[in-house]
């Protein structure tokens, strides 16, 4: 047993990516499904394995066959890397357990093997991501994940799917090829990809210009992949047109992991490394991040289609994760990090709402939703618990959030006035989007009631309503997240002069 | 003397360059994919530019005595990304092959056109 937990770093990546092949072998109705929830839930556990030795022992480090780590593949899970594991294997066994209908429904049954194996390829990819503590591994599993969540989108029954997800292959090909060509930068000046090592070898290197240039292309490259404005145009259509089930796997981790990319990079290697690094990255992230805010909220507030609205208040949400990491300071970062937690079970249980909401209405409209909350009134209720999280309501885990921004921002002074208006008033348009959403499902006459009520999946209604709950038992007791977090930020600004 | 030194990294730019506007230009599809090729590759250059040793030869021991070898690393990193493109173009050229079957077009303001009605 205790040889096993050694290996549990690998085995994080290992075991959904050894299933995935298996999965395609299984022909049966249910199988499939089955194995891979199984993978998932296996990969669950070792995560909070993981969160626990994390918590007990500090950060675990992991030599790939034991050959010392720079110039062997080091594993290194430290205590933001554990918080993400958390998210990206929470997300896909809350959607693959409550999912099975809906993607019964969504999903040709002769493909549904190989989406299968595409879900836990992506699910092995952003793990790899997170535990990977060397550059080019995390650009590989950066591919391998990319490439399993195309296939993820495309694989539903809306045509419209097709020309968003070349968009998204052709935008994400982007950002991965830019991460390339900085970290060739880097590894032209250090000879490293070890991060730890990099960290340490470019104190030593003459010439600055060339890792500033690797900086700027990371952080671009990684600001395309994790949709920060205004390089989100890939991600409403995507997020749109994708089964809805994948919509909840990848709205709740895939743009979080390559924001944890862009922190571990921008904050780990280059912080304190480069001069004025710190001011550069703050005074490129915050105006963008106050934008990617105001304007994705702006935009929700007009949006018709409810996956489009929840897209664009995404987007807004990774204004907010970046706008507490351009402060700079512990406590900013903590609230970004614990933000990158809340965000994902608020919006996760939101899609997951959505999802259950396609299978009576006739669309995802505004108007196609009209009077739902009359005929799935638990459905309803879970999804406004949901949605009071994003807005931030004390007693949800999206309060807790954006008091520790709020707070953070409070702590500069005048200076920091500005932000927390932003803030507010971002939060107040999220009421306004929200409650367009309560008003057609509350108020809205409905014009089709179908004679016959569609069975709902059960098992979608529990996931739904243990992720609604989990919104408010981190709102009530939110150190898990918190402490995880600010371990995260003093690590990530432990490096500092 | 500088600017031939310096030779690859020209074409590496140039060719990344020329990729990246045929990614953004290029209304027809299969040439947008075309161009992200490019600008794959044009990364590969740059890779096993840097590890190329004056007068080095592949790094295999052998009694001949050749002591200068280039660096192996980054040509095996190369090779990844390698399969890494490769797999990108495939599956880019699948979703235009289904988008053919969907809407009969691979230029891009026709499926816009298309989706808009």
């Amino acid at each position: 047993m205790n040889t096993l937990v050694a290996h549990l770093p690998a085995l994080q990546v290992v075991v959904p990516m050894i299933v995935a092949p298996l999965v395609i072998l299984l022909r049966p109705r249910g199988l499939a499904w089955a194995a891979c929830t199984i993978a998932s839930v296996l990969a669950f556990a070792i995560a909070i394995q993981l969160v626990q030795g994390v918590l007990a022992t500090g950060p675990v480090s992991y030599l790939m066959g034991s050959w010392p780590a720079p110039y062997g593949i080091e594993l290194k899970v430290d205590a933001l890397s554990a918080l993400l594991l958390l998210v990206v294997t929470g997300a896909s066994v809350f959607s693959l357990v409550g999912g099975r209908q809906s993607l019964d429904v969504q999903i040709d049954e002769g493909r549904q093997p190989y989406f299968y194996a595409a879900w836990l390829l992506a699910l092995a990819g952003f793990s790899g991501i997170v535990v990977a503590a060397d550059a080019f591994n995390i650009f590989v599993f950066m591919e391998v994940s990319s490439l399993a969540s195309y296939v993820l989108i495309a694989g539903g029954p809306d045509r419209r799917a097709l020309p968003s997800v070349f968009k998204y292959l052709i935008m994400g090909t982007i950002g991965a090829t830019f991460y390339l060509i900085g970290v060739g930068l880097i590894y032209m000046m250090t000879g490293t990809l070890n991060l730890s090592d990099m960290e340490v070898l470019i104190h030593t290197v003459a010439d600055q210009r060339p890792i500033l240039a690797a900086a700027g292309f990371i952080t671009v490259g990684l600001a395309l992949k994790a949709a920060i404005f205004p390089l989100h145009v890939w991600l409403p259509n995507a997020y749109t047109y994708a089964p809805h089930m994948v919509t909840a796997f990848l709205a709740a981790c895939s743009t979080k992991v390559s924001l944890y990319i862009l922190l571990r990079f921008d904050f780990f290697v280059f912080q304190g490394n480069l001069e004025g690094h710190a001011f550069q990255f703050a005074a490129y992230l915050m105006p963008l991040a106050i934008l990617g805010i105001l304007v994705g909220s702006a935009v929700a507030m007009f949006e018709k289609n409810i996956k489009r609205l929840l897209a664009f208040s995404s987007i807004a949400q990774i204004g907010y994760i970046m706008l507490g990491a351009s402060l700079v300071n512990v406590a900013g970062l903590t609230a970004g990090i614990v933000h990158i937690f809340n965000h994902a079970l608020a919006k996760g249980a939101l899609f997951l709402a959505v999802a259950l909401f396609a299978t009576v209405a006739a669309g995802l409209r505004l108007d196609d939703l009209n009077g739902i909350a009359r005929r799935m009134p638990w459905t309803f209720g879970a999804f406004v618990i949901a949605a009071l999280s994003l807005i931030g309501i004390p007693g949800t885990a999206g309060f807790v959030s954006k008091w520790y921004l709020i707070s953070a921002a409070m702590d500069l002074g005048t200076a920091g006035l500005p932000l927390v208006a932003v803030i507010l008033v971002s939060s107040l348009m999220a009421v306004v989007y929200v409650w367009r959403i309560v008003e057609a499902a509350c108020f809205g006459e409905a014009t089709d009631v179908p004679t016959s009520p569609t069975a709902v999946p059960p098992l979608l209604v529990a996931s739904l309503w243990l992720a609604a709950a989990l919104n408010i038992y981190f709102g009530l007791v939110p150190e898990l997240a918190l402490t995880l977090s600010g371990e995260a930020a003093a690590e990530l600004l432990g490096h500092l002069p | 003397m500088e600017f031939l030194g310096l030779y690859n990294y020209w074409v590496f730019a140039i060719l990344l360059m020329i990729g990246f506007y045929a990614v953004i230009a290029k209304r027809n599809l299969v040439k947008k994919l075309i161009g992200l090729s490019l600008f794959q590759t044009a990364v590969f250059l740059l890779y096993i530019t840097m590890g190329k040793v004056d007068g080095g030869t592949a790094p295999i021991f052998s009694d001949a005595g050749t002591t200068i070898f280039s660096n192996p690393l980054p040509q095996v990193l190369i090779l990844t990304a390698i399969v890494v493109g490769i797999s990108t173009t495939a599956l880019g050229l699948g979703i235009i092959v289904r988008l053919k079957e969907e809407y009969g077009s691979i230029e891009e303001h026709e499926i816009q056109e298309i989706d808009e009605q």
